[in-house]
């Protein structure tokens, strides 16, 4: 309660009065973010927003997955924090980005599915507008490969229809937006060698493991 | 590389609670829910075009401002049509005037009867925490006017709640 006389004869208790509003209880904050819940869930439910993402569950740990209205357009290891993610995002795509766990549940369907080894072939819709025109060549020859068997990088280069561009190929491999459902870890190089992986040579191990049944 | 505004869900983050604490103290809790996200979408279909140089606080306090006079007209808009109905009704009109019905302490009572410029000026000071020049830019005046808004303001309160 505020008490009148002391407001009247001294204007900075009227001042720390206002100061931070109406927040008798302390509960500002908590409403605040309840509010902000809310709004996302409205962002979503109208379709305001040009992206959505989440975080998503794997055997190597957390990913965050972001989708657009076409389809799943980024699919970050753990090791990339999602805000520099999303930044990327806001800078390539667009600065219309919310949390929508709801927009990932196919995605985190899928993926959990093909960890269990019951599922051999994503269905998930694609955005490949990340991509760059050789690598949409060299990632859409890798996305048909398929479950458990690989191709070496002169050989996707090749189907890319640049036979010279092996290096060029596992350039376009290691910056794929998209892997585990690109599955560019069937890539190896010839002789049988593992070659490179952006999200660590273990990883391409386990997954190449899996999908010969060995997980 | 280009100078994209941060990603929205940062910026709900980071903005929420002066948004939120402004329209708590300016239109009342009941409207503040309604308000704030009408606020934070206006700011999502603009948001692309926001500038990398303008400051996104004042930016989004200044269209919650807009929204709260929206909300103020419309129940002044309201509490018409209810006088009306109640005169033809033949009843007393004495309860029309509390319409947000909400039990809070007489300054924000005091704070929400304030002249619209003068009501912005005091919670985008003391609640929102911006600066003269960001109050002026939110309730488009020039800086010296804000500084006289938020002065007769304040003046006014003290009156109201001594008197």
């Amino acid at each position: 309660m505020i008490h009148a006389a002391s407001i009247d004869t001294d204007e900075s208790a009227l001042e720390r009065a206002l100061k931070g509003g109406p927040d008798t209880d302390g509960q500002a904050a908590a409403a605040a973010a309840a509010a902000a819940e809310r709004l996302t869930a409205r962002i979503v439910a109208d379709e305001l927003a040009d992206i959505g993402y989440a975080p998503v569950d794997s055997p190597f740990g957390t990913l965050h997955a972001a989708v657009t209205r076409r389809g799943l357009v980024r699919l970050a290891f753990p090791e990339e924090h999602p805000d520099a993610m999303l930044e990327r995002l806001a800078r390539a795509l667009s600065p219309r980005i919310v949390q929508a766990p709801s927009m990932l549940d196919p995605v985190r369907r899928e993926l959990d599915e093909y960890f269990s080894g019951t599922r051999r072939t994503f269905e998930l819709a694609l955005d490949w507008s990340l991509i760059g025109p050789f690598g949409r060549r060299v990632l859409r020859k890798t996305a048909a490969i398929p479950y458990g068997a690989h191709l070496s990088y002169a050989e996707v280069a090749a189907e890319a229809g640049s036979p010279r561009g092996a290096r060029a190929a596992g350039n376009a491999l290691g910056s794929n937006p998209i892997p585990i459902v690109i599955p560019c870890h069937r890539v190896l190089r010839s002789g049988g060698h593992l070659g490179g992986y952006g999200g660590g040579l273990d990883r391409k191990r386990w997954l190449l493991d899996l999908e010969q049944g060995g997980r | 590389m280009s100078d994209a505004p941060i990603p929205f869900q940062r910026f709900i983050d980071v903005h929420r609670e002066a948004v939120w604490r402004f329209l708590v103290s300016s239109v009342g809790a009941s409207d503040a829910e309604d308000c704030f996200q009408e606020t934070f979408i206006a700011a999502l279909r603009a948001y692309p075009r926001l500038r990398a140089g303008s400051n996104p606080r004042a930016w989004v306090l200044t269209i919650a401002h807009r929204k709260a006079l929206d909300a103020h007209r419309a129940r002044a808009r309201r509490a018409l049509a209810v006088a009306e109905i109640e005169a033809l009704d033949g009843r007393a009109c004495s309860e029309v005037a509390t319409v947000a019905g909400t039990h809070e302490s007489g300054l924000w009572e005091a704070v929400r009867e304030l002249p619209p410029r003068q009501r912005s000026a005091v919670a985008l000071r003391f609640i929102a925490d911006l600066p003269h020049r960001d109050i002026a830019t939110a309730i488009g005046c020039s800086e010296e006017a804000a500084r006289r808004s938020l002065h007769e303001g304040l003046a006014k309160l003290r009156q109201e709640v001594a008197a």
